[in-house]
């Protein structure tokens, strides 16, 4: 794992709450200040503040011009604070769990309404395409994000290289089921495998990847090794991992927390800050590593490559 | 004699230094990083998650003292209580300052609209009262009869705290369920005994009517 730097107390967070100090009326100053002391024990001595700079330094060997140049979020904070239901329900589970899962040999079974179906080993379906860094933010539906650099490829790649039929409008994608490696699955929490699906316009869309790496290296397991779908502009649960079938169909496919809550998670589950959860508010996320909240972005800030997907619609009720 | 020095001197001491065990393991892994990437909610669900606890602790001690006729168990229950409140409080202070920064217009959007956060909020309210009205002073002051049915809110209180539990997770009610089945079962302890007091009353008064026919 990563080697613990001493604590250095020049940060960019720090001046942001002092900037903060300033616009706080003079009753409030004092609580402000004791919870900037909080906040700076709370993270600067953890992880966030110094991993921070460290993996900031890491640089994109293939950058893509989607990158946002926001601060990444540390290397031990995205592979350790995780949703990985296959391992556990706690973010810590998939971190403690996901070394039982075998990733190699890994097949991956493209089939449907396509001109072209295969099984295809792993490398040799990654291997035509030069895999590229894709820093995005990851906005979780439970209202805290991050920003990763994803190492992958579009996924249109692969569409283009299978070829569908006319009869193809969804992309539905399955993740692997094996209950000795995957031991959350033992509980039925959620319907096992998970499945998710993808409107062929928005798989077809230059910010939708397929990953199989960060931060430069090898996905680790918790993080959806060996292959996992990232769609930046949807919540966090839309991004399938450890996929193992990609299905071209005809009708909108089924998906997991749909099924599990139809009235809390639509088809869609696009970023929203207008559409509350029916439990909790959509508007404000907090950035891991960051004390105060930020709003959060329509389409989580990636309105300019996607909106014109959803004009028209209401995006209410498909939410 | 003795055994009152025990309780107050020893035991009670000691149950108060337990009970701040989990706060004291909170601070040190904060200021240690030895908590998640993301704290606050760490501070939240520990902060609750031991309110919760030390409400079931206290719901089961008349229960307790009862099977097992150690009476003197009677003697932690208000610690116990008093402390269900103060991590009430941590909780309650983690949200409004820590998760909303005092962002009062929030809060207050917050507090009707999601049912998580109303009942956990009613819960907490309740927590005040039984606190507040906690004190030997307190019981004079209602009387006994009074201050009993006023500390019946702990039922609610606990109640109230799984359903603010069970209504906050994701799709893992395994734990939330854990909690209300003990809840649960020290409240059906209550109705049993209360079913069966009367039982043995009227059992009681109609085998004196009985013998006086």
């Amino acid at each position: 794992m990563l080697i613990k730097k001493p604590d250095d107390v020049a940060s960019s967070e720090i001046t942001d709450e002092k900037t903060y100090f300033n616009r706080r009326s003079f009753m409030k100053t004092a609580a402000v200040a004791a919870a900037g002391v909080t906040a700076y024990s709370l993270f600067s001595k953890k992880t966030s503040l110094t991993f921070a700079q460290d993996d900031n330094s890491w640089k994109p060997a293939n950058p893509s011009k989607f990158n946002t140049t926001e601060a990444l979020t540390p290397y031990k904070d995205v592979t350790t604070y995780n949703n990985f239901y296959e391992f556990g329900t706690d973010k810590s589970d998939p971190a403690e769990n996901a070394w039982r899962l075998k990733t190699n040999p890994w097949t991956i079974e493209v089939n449907g309404y396509v001109k072209k179906p295969a099984t295809y080993h792993l490398e040799d379906f990654v291997k035509p395409y030069k895999l590229e860094d894709r820093i995005y933010r990851m906005r979780c539906v439970e209202g805290w994000s991050m920003v990763i650099p994803w190492l992958g490829f579009p996924l249109s790649e692969i569409i283009k290289r299978v070829q569908p039929t006319s009869k193809a409008k969804f992309v539905a994608f399955q993740t692997l089921y094996r209950p000795d490696e995957m031991i959350g699955q033992r509980r039925d929490v959620l319907q096992w495998p998970y499945v998710e699906g993808l409107r062929l316009d928005e798989a077809m869309n230059p910010l939708a990847i397929l990953a199989v790496g960060l931060y430069g290296k090898t996905l680790p397991n918790q993080n959806g090794a060996p292959l996992r779908l990232v769609v930046p502009w949807k919540y966090g649960f839309k991004g399938i991992k450890s996929i193992v079938q990609i299905r071209f169909v005809e009708n909108q496919p089924p998906t997991t927390w749909n099924l599990s809550a139809p009235n809390e998670y639509g088809f869609y589950s696009n970023v929203n800050p207008t559409v509350d959860h029916p439990r909790w508010s959509q508007a404000r996320e907090r950035r891991i590593g960051e004390f105060f909240k930020r709003p959060t972005l329509m389409f989580n800030g990636y309105g300019d490559q996607v909106a014109s997907m959803y004009s028209g619609m209401d995006l209410r009720k498909y939410f | 004699m003795k055994k009152n020095f025990v309780i107050a001197r020893i035991i009670k001491p000691l149950l108060f230094v337990s009970c701040l065990v989990p706060l004291a393991l909170l601070t040190w892994n904060g200021f240690t990083g030895h908590l998640s990437a993301n704290p606050i909610s760490d501070i939240t669900h520990e902060t609750g998650i031991w309110t919760l606890r030390l409400i079931v602790v206290t719901l089961a001690i008349t229960p307790l003292r009862q099977i097992t006729k150690i009476h003197a168990l009677i003697r932690f229950r208000r610690m116990t209580g008093l402390f269900a409140f103060f991590y009430g409080s941590l909780h309650f202070m983690t949200y409004v300052w820590l998760d909303q920064f005092f962002d009062w217009q929030s809060i207050l959007h917050d507090i009707p609209k999601r049912p998580f956060i109303t009942v956990g909020f009613a819960s907490f309210v309740m927590l005040i009262l039984l606190a507040v009205t906690s004190t030997k002073k307190m019981i004079r002051r209602l009387g006994g009869k009074k201050w009993n049915m006023v500390h019946r809110l702990i039922y609610f209180t606990g109640i109230g705290g799984v359903i603010h539990y069970l209504w906050l997770v994701k799709a893992d009610t395994q734990r939330p369920l854990i909690y209300g089945i003990i809840v649960l079962a020290l409240l059906a302890f209550r109705v049993w005994n209360y079913c069966s007091a009367r039982f043995s009353a009227h059992v009681v008064l109609s085998s004196r009517e009985a013998e006086s026919v």
